[in-house]
């Protein structure tokens, strides 16, 4: 719904905070924006509401270019959290939240029924906190009245600068619990900044990492923890998250392989090639050269075929190779593949030929055995597909 | 001892004989000054917002308002009067002259004072320049205005007395004319209700400020008065 295109913001004193912005966010998500401090989410987030204009590139929402929307209209429509919480200080909690419909010019039984419905829904007692002053609230009850203030009119794009960050560990988790629960509920979109990966993690649809002023990497919160795209998202996801994360993962065929299947070159005579396959039990051989690019398979019947001609060798009988999985692919893939295809093994291989391992059935039962017996110690399940 | 008795007794004599009188320029005085102020918040606090707005125009705006000020005020009324002539009008004109750079300066400065997420949470919120101004900006610098409001109050009562060297009136008639005629229990009938206006305008009007200030804040330590700069203690004088 709300796409930046080619969006750069140079700021007077010629610092360039934003640099070739692209960006998609979605109808009816949170979108969290995360990065270190400077990086340009609030000014992100600012230009999505007009309080700050671009220097080039431009915002569509809904396809709408909003240079061309007139800025107060636009702002009433969307629901904005400010960084620093922003409550007037000359008016009552109950006023504060009543702002926007009031600018709306809603008639003062609606505003005040859903005052008292909002303050309701951050837990803060209507009859207690109704009339008083924004002084007289701690700094966490300040922010969720920040926070509803922005709920009132209904908006269904919402702008939550650090919305929670004033708040004690329990009542944020609180909060984001009820962030989500609100946002499935009601459908708003929402933009969404934070410092706290965990926080992202929670409650993003979409997370999108900045950094200096460009977007590092953008996708769901899973994606980028099995995928992050550079050294830069990886300490920011933290080494502790990324191998909590491993543990969980699927299994890669990289797991599960043999890593050091029969093999020969195809210079090899049929008879050698027989004697391997007695010597490692097996019914087929790859066939590999030097530099270990595989160049096909050799099996019992191919060979025993052709096994009175002294002159053939392994590359007269070898079939070239029909199926292989790159290293990385889910284990659950490689699966599918077999059983689609009636294979009782794929080869593994990395980059566009290079044979690293073997995906057999012998190999699978041992990988989930191991699985299983490291389970009993644990006492914690993995997901084997 | 005695004779001091016997002095403020004279005087209270002398004051209730002529209370009509005393009390007929002590509403006069009043009215002056009213009219003063009253047109000084009507020019200085759009002076002060477009200042406040402007940074360019603050510097104009504030330095004129400055070099009003500057001008003492015998000086000032004499040149108001070549122009106006004699009477009340000359004098309520010297009196919103007087008060308009405290009325200015502060509107400037608490709008200037005002925290800058404050001003970004009303836009963001989509409030236009004039409702964030009306229902944000104003409401919070007003006890700021309320301190220029009250200098000015204490120095055009103090100016106001004045007024009868330019034709006009109030509690100055009853000083000038014990001046003139060596009169001292005139003078002190004069004076005294004059010094008790402007003491008890300071009062009031600082009891409204601190009110003010305090009416969204929480409960602190007395504020502190806002000292009479320099300028404004020579004014009075
Ligand atoms: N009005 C301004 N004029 C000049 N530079 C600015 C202005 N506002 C922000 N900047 C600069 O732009 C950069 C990005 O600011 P921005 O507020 O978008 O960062 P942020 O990612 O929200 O940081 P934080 O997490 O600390 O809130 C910073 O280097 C900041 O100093
Ligand atoms: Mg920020």
């Amino acid at each position: 719904m709300i796409e930046f295109k080619a969006v750069n913001k140079t700021y007077d004193d010629g610092h360039q905070v934003l640099k070739n912005l692209n960006l998609k966010i979605n109808e009816g998500e949170i979108t969290v924006l995360i990065g270190p401090s400077g990086c340009g989410k609030t000014t992100t987030m600012k230009l999505i509401n007009r309080l700050i204009a671009p220097s080039s590139g431009e915002i569509n929402i809904h396809h709408e270019n909003i240079a061309a929307i007139d800025p107060i209209k636009l702002r009433r429509k969307i629901g904005y959290v400010i960084q620093n919480i922003g409550l007037f200080p000359h008016m009552t909690i109950a006023q504060n939240i009543g702002v926007v419909p009031r600018l709306l010019k809603w008639d003062k039984e609606r505003i005040n029924a859903r005052v008292d419905e909002l303050l309701t829904l951050v837990g803060l007692d209507p009859h207690i906190y109704r009339n008083r002053y924004p002084s007289e609230l701690s700094g966490g009850q300040q922010q969720r009245v920040g926070v509803v203030r922005a709920l009132a009119a209904n908006p269904d794009l919402i702008l939550m600068d650090e919305p929670f960050s004033a708040l004690d560990p329990i009542s944020r988790e609180q909060l984001q619990d009820e962030l989500v629960r609100l946002q499935q509920e009601i459908k708003t979109s929402i933009v969404f900044v934070t410092h706290d990966m965990d926080e992202a993690i929670k409650i993003a649809d979409t997370i999108v990492i900045m950094k200096d002023g460009e977007i590092v990497q953008s996708g769901a919160p899973e994606h980028i923890l099995r995928h992050p795209a550079n050294d830069f998202v990886k300490s920011f996801i933290g080494a502790k998250r990324m191998q909590a994360l491993q543990m969980q993962m699927e299994p890669i065929v990289d797991d599960v392989m043999v890593e050091n299947p029969a093999t020969t070159y195809p210079s090899r005579g049929l008879a050698y090639a027989v004697k391997l396959m007695e010597k490692r039990k097996v019914d087929s051989l790859l066939v590999v050269d030097k530099n270990n690019k595989l160049l096909g398979s050799v099996s019992i019947y191919q060979v025993l075929d052709q096994y009175k001609d002294e002159t053939k060798l392994v590359a007269d009988v070898m079939k070239p190779i029909q199926y292989a999985v790159s290293s990385g692919t889910t284990l659950t893939a490689a699966l599918n593949m077999m059983n689609e295809h009636q294979l009782s093994n794929v080869p593994v291989i990395k980059g566009k030929h290079e044979f690293v391992g073997l995906i057999t059935k012998g190999s699978m039962v041992s990988y989930m055995t191991d699985l299983y017996a490291v389970d009993a110690v644990g006492g914690e399940s993995h997901a084997v597909h | 001892m005695k004779l001091e008795t016997n002095g403020v007794l004279a005087l209270l004599q002398y004051m209730s004989e002529n209370a009509t009188t005393l009390l007929g320029l002590t509403l006069e005085h009043i009215i002056m000054v009213l009219l003063g102020l009253a047109l000084a918040l009507l020019v200085g606090v759009p002076l002060g917002v477009l200042s406040a707005k402007h940074e360019r125009l603050a510097s104009v705006i504030l330095s004129a308002a400055n070099i009003l000020q500057v001008i003492p005020s015998l000086a000032l009324l004499a040149l108001l009067m070549m122009f106006l002539g004699l009477g009340f009008k000359t004098i309520v004109v010297g009196l919103f002259c007087y008060s308009l750079l405290p009325i200015i300066r502060n509107t400037y400065v608490g709008l200037k004072e005002i925290d800058p997420h404050i001003n970004e949470a009303g836009k963001g919120l989509g409030m236009s320049n004039w409702q964030l101004l009306v229902k944000v900006q104003l409401p919070l610098s007003l006890p700021f205005l309320m301190a220029g409001f009250r200098i000015a109050a204490v120095i055009a009562i103090g100016v106001a007395t004045l007024a009868p060297l330019i034709g006009g009136d109030g509690l100055g008639r009853e000083i000038y004319a014990g001046l003139n005629m060596r009169n001292s229990l005139k003078i002190y009938a004069g004076a005294i209700p004059a010094a008790l206006l402007a003491i008890i305008a300071d009062v009031a009007l600082g009891k409204l400020q601190s009110k003010l200030k305090n009416k969204h804040n929480k409960p602190q330590p007395e504020q502190k008065q806002l000292p009479l700069t320099e300028q404004d203690k020579a004014m009075t004088a």
